[in-house]
């Protein structure tokens, strides 16, 4: 079902004539229901941006809290032209285009294991949402403890160096996040893909099986143009949610090593070293870059937001 | 439909390699938690001795010295309390959206939707200085705060979905039977919804107990920090030991309750997950 379909199931049989003044009481009563969830919601969204454009303006700093006053864009300035902004923009999309792809291709492979599965079907349903009960932390944690060199099992596996130091350089470490990322996550992708392939009518491959097309040519020709919707609409949620990729970062390497996210980097200003003004100018940029992308899924590729839901 | 036994023999692999993915970590974590220190760096995956020295320390103490006791608490209670209001705003916004046709009803969801999309990050700064101004700062309601802001988003949309598949006529049925308009919606609408409104608790709760940003940037100590944040600010028993030990017993017994409970409930929270994701 749509989500934000305008059509009401149930549509008011009200006579015309009577029909202005019980509309109008109907609007009365929605927004009264409305009402607390509307402010609730814009209490800690809408207000804090504007506050956080504001900060962002401003020379903030709560160690020297005598100083500051408008600057103007001088912040802006200030991470725009440093390499460590650079350094972590490039680290956040690295980090979030490889795990995205890979829970895609994973995600597909699960749900379709699950959709076509001649036994076991729950017994795969129950397996992935182990990952999604985990808190992100605790699963970051897991695996910091499985790759480290001294207590892990990993480097005792074959193939894998017993003096590899996961940890020790910048390539492996973004190994490891993103694995965890991956296991962390790819649960959600593969039901939203489950969901959307359950609706695709099966006779369409058993007319294909007919006319001889193979597997492959069914998987391509059938299943993924008509899965594209769900497919962009997982895609866009996921991208998104990885693009504020923070609780692993912070767990395993805390940026150390250029590690660091832009979500990282943003906190290291505001908690750590009490910046507000430059920290707010990391956040005030880094929501224009969620912007951004919910634009380019939008309008570039077409995916129908309306048709989709907020990520657990 | 025949099936071959080289078919079975790919299944068998394909559902084995899922089920060894999601259990690794789990088991992985249980295994450290058994570990005396002294075997921690054995490198194995199963550990040959066992002992639970770990779970002992962390609960060691009481509820003054223990490391765990109160970030336990805290987490649970705060969870507990935001799905709760959480649900209750919802339901009513939700039922408005399902039920009653209104100018303003798309920009609420498209809102909520945008919400959903909303990096944190970019409200934690303003958050932490209003919280430390208004004395919200490391207190419980500093937390529910943001985590109701963002957990709306999701349960409204979960309980839209459910709540537009209830048969409302139901009601006015009921009411031609002779019941009171307020029979009718508890004996009547409220078992039907009761799933739903179940589903989307589960989820919020979830939110609120996996959140780690809001938890670190708004806190400072005990007095309201949850369990990822502790864990994270973790210490040895003296600065010579490793915290390792202590880390996992603490994520198992945050982790195996929630997984239970998660398998109980799995037909609701994948009904819940995908709500509304398909039109049916």
């Amino acid at each position: 079902m749509t989500v934000n379909a305008p059509a009401n199931p149930n549509p008011p049989e009200a006579a015309p004539a009577k029909a202005s003044s019980r509309t109008r009481s109907e609007h009365k009563l929605a927004w009264m229901l409305c009402a607390p969830a509307v402010l609730a919601m814009l209490l800690v969204t809408a207000y804090p941006i504007a506050y956080a454009i504001i900060l962002s303006l401003q020379d903030v700093d709560l160690r020297f809290p005598d100083e500051g006053g408008f600057v103007g864009l001088s912040n802006y300035s200030a991470v725009l032209s440093s390499d460590l902004w650079w350094t972590d923009i490039f680290n956040t999309v690295f980090i979030m285009l490889i795990s995205v792809s890979i829970e895609l291709v994973l995600g597909m492979a699960i749900a379709l294991v699950m959709h076509r599965a001649i036994f076991g079907r729950g017994v795969v349903r129950t397996s992935v949402l182990i990952p999604y009960g985990i808190i992100t932390v605790v699963a970051a944690f897991a695996w910091q403890f499985a790759f480290s060199p001294e207590t892990g099992f990993v480097n005792n596996l074959p193939l894998i160096s017993d003096e590899m130091d996961w940890f020790g350089g910048r390539f492996s470490s973004f190994a490891v996040i993103i694995m965890a990322e991956v296991w962390k996550t790819t649960p959600f992708m593969a039901l939203l893909l489950l969901a959307g392939l359950v609706t695709i009518d099966s006779q369409l491959y058993e007319a294909a099986k007919v006319d001889g097309a193979s597997a492959w040519q069914r998987f391509t020709r059938i299943t993924l143009p008509l899965m594209k919707p769900a497919i962009l609409v997982a895609l866009l949620f996921r991208t998104l949610d990885a693009f504020r990729v923070f609780d692993t970062i912070f767990v395993m390497t805390r940026g150390a090593l250029d590690t660091e996210s832009v979500s990282i980097l943003g906190y290291n200003q505001l908690i750590s070293r009490l910046n507000l003004g430059l920290g707010s100018a990391v956040s005030v940029l880094i929501f224009l870059c969620v912007f951004l992308i919910a634009f380019v899924f939008v309008k570039g590729f077409g995916a129908k937001v309306e048709e989709g839901r907020p990520g657990g | 439909m025949e099936r071959s036994g080289r078919d079975y023999a790919l299944w068998t692999i394909a559902i084995a390699l899922v089920v060894i993915f999601a259990l690794i970590p789990v088991v992985w974590l249980i295994s450290i938690s058994l570990k005396p220190p002294e075997a921690l760096t054995d490198q194995r995956f199963i550990p040959s001795d066992v002992s639970f020295d770990n779970y002992k320390s962390l609960f060691e103490g009481g509820i003054d010295d223990s490391p765990f006791i109160k970030p336990l608490i805290n987490s649970i209670g705060i969870a507990l309390i935001t799905t709760a209001i959480s649900i209750v705003l919802a339901s009513f916004c939700a039922y408005a959206i399902a039920r009653l046709e209104f100018p303003g009803k798309r920009v609420i969801l498209a809102g909520a939707l945008a919400i959903a999309m909303f990096p944190p990050i970019s409200t934690v700064g303003p958050l932490f200085d209003m919280w430390r101004a208004l004395g919200l700062y490391d207190t419980w309601l500093g937390l529910i705060i943001p985590y109701l802001t963002f957990s709306l988003p999701l349960a409204i949309y979960v309980l839209v979905a459910f709540f537009r598949e209830i048969p409302w006529e139901l009601e006015q049925a009921a009411q031609v039977d002779g019941a009171t308009p307020f029979q009718a919606f508890t004996k009547v609408i409220v078992p039907l919804a009761a799933p739903g409104v179940f589903t989307a608790a589960i989820l919020v709760f979830i939110f609120c107990w996996n959140d780690f940003l809001f938890a670190i940037s708004l806190t400072s100590s005990d007095a309201s920090r949850t369990v990822p944040a502790a864990l994270a600010f973790f210490t040895g028993e003296s600065s010579f030991t490793a915290p390792t030990g202590s880390i996992a017993a603490a994520a198992v017994v945050v982790t195996v309750p929630i997984i239970i409970f998660v398998l109980i409930f799995q037909r609701r929270i994948v009904a819940g997950l995908t709500a509304g994701a398909v039109k049916g």
